[in-house]
């Protein structure tokens, strides 16, 4: 109960942060009228070195105040983005935003009809604050009361939102009173000609989105991973799943202003979709998250400053693309290298075993193995060749890889034979891939013809209690010492023509 | 209220030709967007192909349709290609992943635009929203008749969009609802999937540079989502989106001419209000739909909880009988004992009364024998789910009553007599309470008077 309430708490406070502050807004963006000066002013093609100095220093308090504003609203777009993200409502931003607009358009005229001047930002954002609420409901609404799926949901609220935006926008054309050209900024953002007093709304209340979530981030780290267990420990999740929403909604609407519609999608998605590359920890994620989105802000709105002809928006979005593919490629969790090179190792350690595993058996064919000495005898590469589809460049690859870690030595380059490190190494995996075929011939049925494949299959992979618990369940029953004989008649196949070498193993 | 409809055959006739043959085109694809869960993939793709754009008119340096479509669809086509590629390579979300792409390209394609924007009249707003109300412009003479462009353009996309459908129907079926078996019955389910995503791109960029990307992104999600509430069947789902497409861009056109003039203005756009119409049509859908329907579903657990309240009646008469052999009980009692309210447990008991379930007397009721009948069948429902909850499931006896509470108003004859066979055949439940044995009679199927009635 206290929960539900300390999340009811937290919705109104952060509705109430961005209403409550807009009447004081108004009044401020007149006071400072005189400041307005829009930092696109400067028409230099390539800014000179007291230019990027200026920028760098952050010596001019516009740009000061820009590269503020954005890096705040970076942070907190990275922050919410991340429980988004892990909650599959990545695209959730994109569908407010596009809700926002006829709540923009309402606003503008019944504004305009009140007398007031339509195009205070006060007037627009609440209007935009209260259809993009409307739209999550409806999005929660259709999720929980039919049976579509939270992407339709998404698509229906916004496009059909959207939709009645552009036609009340129309409508607005028509008013005699109304100018509402400027209206369209809102769909593709002017950072540059942001405000002071916008960066500081947009940092303050950034900043209240981020202290929300940190206070609150056991509750939306349990929705995010486990809704169910979260139901059933009693949180209030449709409280929570609120309190998530009306966070993205409050990011996306001050976000408006500063990257546009569409734009302030990329600052809830990207950032937390980079960052999921880094780690696996929902806390590092966070932190990550917010850490790039305050970067790509920052770079991003710096490059706007001293290239003017570049829209600061959308320089934010390329920088965060390049970050997240930096991230998706060198990523030191689940980037795309590091999951090469895993799976390039893993592939590597079983051709090992694969070659250590044949040698063994061809040696078993000739004589018994664990006989004092009898390890060296040597083993050619044509019967090798015979017991695994390899060819003869790949095999003699895999016999120089395993001499470079000491587990055979070549002799004459035609045949080659284990050294003791070797020969210790292929009796464990004989033994290990046999085990495995006993429990298959005995627990789950499987014909003796096909355990070989099966075993090949996952006997790089059973880990020491698996072998110690196999061993205990087939062994101890059998009572066979060392490596047990095969299940099954030893690879060189017999119709190949080399059946001299084949030999059936009686069990 | 229709006064200020001036309809002009020539003017209205063809937007609503060209709003009517998008809508449509785009609900075909739509369908099956909505099924393998990509809705947003017409949004993404309308806002990623501004780039396309722009680069084709960088090398054409001309504002001609033909580069400018190619180049749109060559970037509607990669919007999707690295949506997938991101999906599978990067192992991110298909929303994430979605949104990242589509947002990178539309930075990039702004960028281009305001390099070039110097030079030409070239801004995103004109590229983005195709105006529906210019269709009758743009003409074309065919067999002697002016057709306009727009049209011609939209009904060879609707032609090829059914074209694919039809031709691959069972492979799109197959894929959409179980990609793995498809790919195991022997055809590639990503030949279709990427085939899908580049007539879904052909369809956006013919659309909205004729109509308007608001018409189509709507069209892809809204009339198939409400269709997928109205039918459990694909090839029904696809009649009924093609339909409710069909309808709200007529319906749209109508709306947009008229609703303004409620409020003393001209008219507004067109193809939003087509897109609000097909909103308004889903919530139709969406409230009345006749079997997923949220009315259908309130309706139908209120009949539900209905039929447990009137079982519940009848049991707790038996029970009181059983226990202090008091025969008649009066509603208050009934309230109490049942936490109900005065006026249901009034209906509640006029209903039975109706049926011949209940006896009146003197303001108190008791079972008639057919009441006491049901009321056992209902008793002995409760009391071998609890002996069966103790002796097979091994649940503590504290915990068995809730559970057979529930139980009992589900469990018909047959289920009663597997029960009593599965448990060990005592006469008492586990509280030690007499299980009542099977009345004869009310052995049929259905196992209640008031349906037979």
């Amino acid at each position: 109960m206290t929960q539900s309430r300390r999340c009811q708490t937290a919705v109104v406070l952060v509705l109430g942060c961005v209403l409550g502050s807009m009447p004081l807004m108004g009044q401020e963006h007149d006071a400072l009228g005189d400041r307005q000066h829009s930092i696109t002013d400067r028409r230099v093609e390539w800014p000179t070195w007291s230019q990027w100095k200026r920028v760098f220093l952050l010596q001019d308090y516009n740009t000061r105040v820009v590269v503020f504003g954005t890096t705040l609203l970076g942070m907190a777009g990275g922050l919410v983005g991340s429980f988004a993200l892990l909650r599959k409502r990545a695209l959730m931003g994109d569908a407010l935003s596009h809700a926002t607009l006829p709540g923009i358009g309402l606003a503008f005229i019944f504004a305009t009809y009140c007398g007031m001047d339509g195009k205070s930002l006060p007037v627009l954002l609440s209007g935009a604050a209260v259809s993009g609420v409307l739209g999550v409901a409806v999005i929660l609404g259709i999720r929980n009361m039919t049976r579509l799926k939270e992407d339709a949901a998404l698509g229906i609220v916004l496009s059909v939102f959207f939709g009645i935006g552009v036609g009340i926008l129309g409508v607005v054309q028509q008013m005699k009173t109304g100018h509402a050209a400027g209206l369209e900024g809102f769909v593709y953002g002017k950072t540059a000609s942001m405000r002071s007093y916008d960066a500081w709304l947009i940092g303050g209340t950034g900043f209240v989105c981020m202290l929300i979530s940190v206070a609150f981030f056991k509750e939306l780290k349990l929705i995010c991973f486990d809704e169910t267990f979260a139901g059933s420990r009693g949180y209030p999740v449709l409280m929570l799943d609120m309190l998530l929403m009306a966070l993205v909604v409050v990011v996306t609407i001050i976000g408006l202003q500063a990257v546009g519609l569409i734009l302030m999608i990329a600052l809830l998605v990207i950032p937390a979709a980079a960052a999921r590359f880094w780690t696996e920890n929902m806390q590092r994620l966070a932190v990550y998250s917010s850490v790039l989105g305050a970067i790509c802000c920052l770079v991003g709105s710096s490059f706007s400053a001293i290239f003017p002809r570049l829209p600061s928006g959308a320089m934010i979005v390329l920088t965060s693309a390049v970050f997240f593919m930096i991230s998706m490629i060198l990523g030191s969790r689940r980037g795309v290298l590091v999951r090469v090179l895993r799976r390039r190792q893993l592939n590597r350690a079983i051709d090992r075993e694969h070659l250590l595993r044949g040698i063994y058996e061809l040696l078993e064919i000739q004589r018994d193995p664990s006989g004092t000495d009898n390890y060296q005898i040597p083993v050619s590469h044509s019967n090798l060749l015979a017991m695994r589809s390899w060819s003869s460049s790949q095999l003699g690859w895999r016999i120089r890889q395993a001499e470079r870690e000491g587990l055979v030595q070549e002799i004459g380059g035609r045949e080659l034979r284990l050294t003791p490190k070797g020969f210790r190494e292929a009796a464990r995996l004989v033994h290990q891939h046999r085990l495995w075929e006993m429990y298959l011939l005995e627990y789950a049925e499987i014909a003796p013809s096909k355990v070989d494949r099966q075993a090949d299959a996952i006997e790089h992979v059973l880990d020491s209690d698996v072998i110690a618990e196999l061993e205990t369940l087939l062994l101890q029953r059998q009572n066979v010492e060392g490596v047990p004989v095969s299940p099954h008649r030893i690879g060189v196949a017999s119709e190949s023509g080399s059946s001299a070498t084949s030999r059936e193993v009686e069990m | 209220m229709f006064e200020n409809l001036n309809w002009n055959m020539a003017l209205d006739g063809w937007i609503v030709v060209a709003g009517v043959l998008c809508a449509v085109a785009s609900a075909l694809l739509g369908n099956f967007l909505v099924l393998r869960r990509m809705s947003l993939l017409g949004d993404a793709i309308s806002h990623a192909v501004l780039p396309g754009l722009a680069a084709a008119f960088f090398f054409s340096s001309s504002r001609s349709s033909m580069p400018m479509f190619l180049g749109a669809v060559l970037t509607g086509i990669l919007t999707a290609l690295l949506t997938e590629w991101i999906r599978g390579l990067g192992k991110v979300d298909e929303g994430a992943s979605m949104g990242v792409v589509f947002t990178t390209l539309f930075a990039l394609g702004l960028v281009m635009i305001v390099q070039a924007a110097d030079h030409v009249d070239l801004d995103p707003g004109c590229v983005l929203y195709g105006a529906i109300e210019l269709t009758p412009l743009d003409t074309v003479r065919i067999a002697g008749y002016s057709v306009p462009r727009v049209v011609l353009n939209l009904s060879a996309v609707l032609v090829l969009n059914l074209l694919f459908i039809l031709m691959f129907w069972k492979e799109l079926k197959l894929s959409s609802f179980d990609p793995v078996l498809a790919t195991t019955t022997g055809f590639n389910a990503r030949v279709i999937h990427y085939l899908l995503m580049t007539l879904v791109a052909v369809t956006s960029v013919a659309s909205f540079e004729s109509v308007g990307n608001i018409l189509v992104v709507a069209m892809f999600v809204v009339p198939p989502s409400a269709a997928y509430l109205l039918t459990d069947r694909l090839g029904w789902m696809v009649v009924f989106s093609v339909l409710i497409a069909g309808a709200s861009g007529v319906l749209g056109h109508v709306g947009a001419l008229i609703i303004p003039s409620w409020f003393g203005f001209h008219s507004t756009s067109t193809a939003p209000m087509m897109a609000t119409s097909a909103g308004a049509l889903f919530v139709l859908a969406a409230v009345f739909a006749p079997r997923h329907g949220i009315l259908m579903r309130m309706l139908r657990q209120r009949m539900l909880a209905w039929k447990i309240f009137r079982e519940d009646i009848l049991a707790l008469l038996f029970r009181l009988e059983e226990k202090s052999a008091q025969q008649a009980v009066h509603p208050g009692e009934i309230q109490q004992l049942l936490f109900a309210g005065r006026v249901s447990v009034s209906v509640a008991l006029y209903w039975q009364r109706l049926f011949g379930l209940l006896r009146e007397e003197k303001g108190a009721y008791a079972l008639t024998s057919p009441g006491r009948q049901k009321a056992e069948s209902v008793i002995r429902a409760h009391r071998l789910w609890e002996q069966y909850l103790v002796e097979r499931a091994d649940i503590p006896r504290e915990r068995i009553h809730d559970k057979a509470e529930r139980f009992e108003h589900f469990t018909d004859a047959r289920l009663r007599s597997r029960l009593d066979d599965e448990t060990s055949p005592s006469t008492v439940d586990p509280h030690g309470s007499i299980i009542p044995g099977e009345s004869m009679d009310h052995q049929d199927v259905t196992d209640d008077p008031e349906s037979r009635a």
